[in-house]
């Protein structure tokens, strides 16, 4: 080297700042990469280090503006970037090395792919003359992910850097949000370049469409004004658009029931008179049964899933479909569309208030009065309820409605996957848009504790609770040392019920009770491997437990009162509770039971209009998909 | 199933026309026949795909490739108003005694010799996918050797170009 007498290293601020004077840089690539996050206002970076990706830690270290977590596993990390983004509306942002460091990522980014969560996953690549030899630690990370993202990128030239970067943000969080994941080459990060911002951004196939077409809303809004029994299904596009309150307004402006889906909770209020409650699966028999005897489902950012359509083929087979979503590809993609919108939530649903509100004041108002009453009727004759166990035995459910009382509204609820999935969905009462984080579309478990994590990051001043089972939590629950160590305060209550329960409950309704590998040893017959207490209190976490219904109250408050540590409390709930009602996998959503082998006990008018098989015998359902 | 031809136009970059190729595998489709190729902008790429395909799964195939950030703009070409070519070298047995025959249906079909061997000659036949397989048929008996054929490129009939229109939606 010629250069004897360098100079000490700048500052990313201090480089940024001259950034912003618009003079390109002198920098390595590593630095361009820290400046482009400093200059898209990343905040926090959740990620571990590594060979390739190692250039880019050394600038971040300097960088102020730009927070790096250090986490446990890689899955963590996109977990982590998935629950900031999904609780503060931001691109989250996780960073891996190259091979295993990025292929750790890869179920985060599945996951944020099915629930449009806007993140962006930078990894580091082995250098660019070793690409395709099988060099150490090098995986085709590109090409694995291709699938599983909204767009990737492998960038081995350093001037790309800021451009691509630009590019990756912009594609997360525009237009349908999703993943987006950057690979950079080491070579990349360690050469020469320069850098200047804004960068150009080239994208010229990227062109989402956020405003609805004028002649769709009109013809939408004559068939709300001519339905009968309307129904707004109401999916996650709202949330991820931010239309709660654009959606509270056209349920006042038509009075029209809403149902929510499960990505949905809290795009309206669960205390709205007119919300019926989750559809699908083990949705609220007034939510299914609204959507099954609709003659318009009015959809908003849902995707008529099969957890929420059950057997398609006899799904609400006497409604019109109005279908808006911000992805084309979604409309009619499972049930053809009477009147396509493509656009964005909030945008269809101003543009909808205006369009009904005229044929309201031109006396074109339609009369649900008569549905409106049926669906309160269900709504009322078939709450949710649930069976105690048996002696002084602990009841889930219980536990998940206290939770909700006390922690209240305005905290986060973040969970995992399986029957404390559904029993959170069920009985938290959500009265705002996220503050209900989950794993909708992939049905990941270990979500809870690294989402509830990232959430906590984005809202420091709110209580974050990972509502969790004791299956799920064993596959995550490493990020408590993240918790502990970098004062991210979040509450987990481990459902603990010594089970993987939702497959267990699968196999007591289809599998004539053999509990094949199901039994966790959590707490059942006095073996707790682990014991989570313990666990809790080796991580420097608090560690409580809670066996008696009497004592659910005192431990929630205990567990509210400390704010400068994580806290875990292994609830100990009987093991042969099930998630109620439920509509077995494949079958007619009017087959949907509120107890094992129980329909709901209809009026005659209502037995009528839906034929309910006596002896429907759920066990020749052919059981497809378990959670 | 019924054929359908797709001209995808896309950035001209590394790695779309896997992202391209995984949208029909993972759904099951086989692709009957692809051609890619630069257009005459060197920045956009053409991809001729013809894919075996009921009507409402290529619908939403096509929605999936216009979500795709590279792909410009995707077009069906039904037969009718397009023009479809594929080339074929088809290495045939040709020796004193039969040579003359095969040349000659090589006359009859319009297509024209490019090498020729003692016991062999290789023949370059252009067209339409139902002439070459004519061809193919009456070259069988004299027992074909090796064949080799390229995607089916395909473009719509009269003044209008896809790419221009594509240039300007950008």
């Amino acid at each position: 080297m010629s250069e004897t007498h360098a100079a000490p290293a700048p500052t990313p601020a201090r480089l940024a700042e001259q950034a912003r004077a618009k003079a390109p840089l002198d920098v390595t690539g590593a630095q361009s990469l820290v400046l482009a996050l400093e200059a898209l206002e990343v905040d926090t970076v959740f990620g571990i280090p590594g060979g390739a990706i190692l250039p880019a830690y050394d600038p971040l270290l300097d960088s102020v503006k730009v927070r790096h977590i250090l986490v446990r596993h890689e899955q963590g990390a996109g977990h982590a970037a998935e629950g900031y983004a999904a609780a503060t509306g931001k691109v989250g942002v996780c960073m891996a090395t190259s091979g295993p460091g990025a292929t750790n990522l890869v179920t985060a980014l599945a996951d944020a792919h099915m629930d449009s969560v806007p993140i962006v996953a930078i990894t580091g690549q082995v250098a660019s003359a070793s690409i395709g030899t099988d060099a150490f630690q090098e995986a085709d990370i590109r090409g694995i992910t291709m699938p599983i993202t909204k767009h990737n990128y492998l960038v081995t030239n350093p001037a790309d850097i800021p451009r691509v970067l630009a590019e990756a943000f912009h594609i997360a969080a525009t237009g349908r949000p999703g993943p987006v994941l950057v690979d950079i080459s080491k070579d990349a990060l360690q050469s020469r370049t320069s850098f200047a911002w804004p960068p150009r951004i080239d994208l010229p196939g990227y062109h989402p469409v956020t405003r609805p077409h004028a002649k769709q809303i009109r013809e939408a809004s004559k068939l709300i004004a001519a339905a009968e029994r309307p129904v707004l299904y109401v999916g996650g596009g709202v949330i991820r658009a931010d239309a709660s309150e654009e959606l509270r307004q056209f349920v006042e402006l038509t009075r029209i029931p809403v149902v929510t889906t499960l990505m949905a909770r809290g795009a309206l209020p669960d205390s709205h008179e007119l919300h019926l409650g989750m559809p699908g699966m083990h949705g609220s028999v007034a939510a299914v049964t609204a959507l099954q005897k609709s003659d318009l489902l009015i959809t908003l950012g849902a995707r008529f899933d099969d957890r929420v359509t059950g057997q398609l083929s006899s799904f609400a087979t006497g409604a019109k479909v109005i279908h808006a979503d911000i992805d084309p590809a979604e409309i009619s993609k499972n049930r053809h569309a009477d009147v396509p919108i493509v656009g964005s939530c909030k945008d269809v649903l101003i543009d909808l208030i205006a369009s009904v509100d005229a044929d309201i004041d031109a006396g074109r108002a339609g009369d649900y009065s008569a549905w409106r009453a049926r669906t309160a009727g269900w709504k009322r004759d078939f709450p949710l309820g649930w069976t105690e166990g048996e002696g002084d035995t602990l009841a889930p459910q219980y536990v998940l409605e206290r939770l909700s009382a006390i922690a209240g509204p305005e905290a986060v609820y973040v969970a995992g996957v399986g029957q404390h999935q559904m029993w959170a969905a069920q009985f938290v009462e959500y009265e705002r848009p996220r503050a209900w984080l989950n794993s909708g579309g992939l049905g990941t478990m270990g979500y809870a504790v690294p989402a509830a994590m990232g959430a906590q990051v984005g809202e420091p001043d709110r209580t974050v609770w990972a509502i969790d089972g004791d299956g799920c939590f064993q596959m995550t629950n490493q990020e408590l040392a993240t918790c502990v160590i970098n004062n991210i305060p979040i509450k987990v209550a481990v459902i603990n019920n010594s089970s993987l329960g939702m497959v267990r409950q699968w196999q007591s309704l289809f599998y004539d009770k053999r509990y094949s590998n199901t039994d966790l040893h959590t707490s059942a017959d006095g073996q707790r491997i682990p014991d989570f207490v313990k666990l809790a209190d080796a991580y420097g976490c608090v560690g409580l437990r809670c066996e008696r219904p009497e004592d659910v109250d005192e431990t929630i408050r205990q567990a509210m009162e400390i704010t400068d540590r994580p806290v875990v409390v292994d609830f100990v709930v009987h093991r042969d509770a099930m998630v109620w009602p439920m509509v077995a996998a494949g079958v007619s959503n009017d087959l949907i039971q509120v107890a094992k082998d129980t329909a709901p006990q209809w009026d005659r008018e209502e037995s009528e209009a839906i034929p309910q098989s006596e002896d429907a015998d759920h066990s020749d359902a052919e059981p497809i998909e378990e959670n | 199933m019924s054929q359908h031809t797709l001209s995808v136009l896309v950035e001209n970059k590394p790695g779309v026309l896997a992202r391209i190729a995984g949208l029909f595998s993972r759904r099951g489709f086989n692709i009957h026949s692809l051609a890619v190729g630069e257009t005459e902008h060197e920045e956009i790429s053409r991809i001729t795909v013809v894919v075996d395909v009921e009507d409402l799964p290529l619908e939403q195939v096509t929605k999936q490739l216009n979500k795709l950030v590279e792909v410009l703009k995707v077009v069906e070409l039904d037969a009718a108003s397009a023009v479809q070519r594929q080339v074929m070298l088809i290495k045939v047995r040709a020796d004193a005694a039969t040579r003359s025959q095969v040349l000659e249906l090589v006359q009859l079909f319009r297509a024209k010799v490019v090498d020729v061997a003692t016991e062999s000659v290789t023949i370059e036949a252009t067209g339409h996918a139902e002439k070459l397989t004519a061809f193919l048929g009456v070259l069988e008996p004299y027992g074909v050797r090796e064949l080799v054929q390229s995607g089916i490129v395909a473009i719509g009939r009269g003044p209008r170009s896809i790419t221009d229109r594509a240039l300007r939606g950008a």
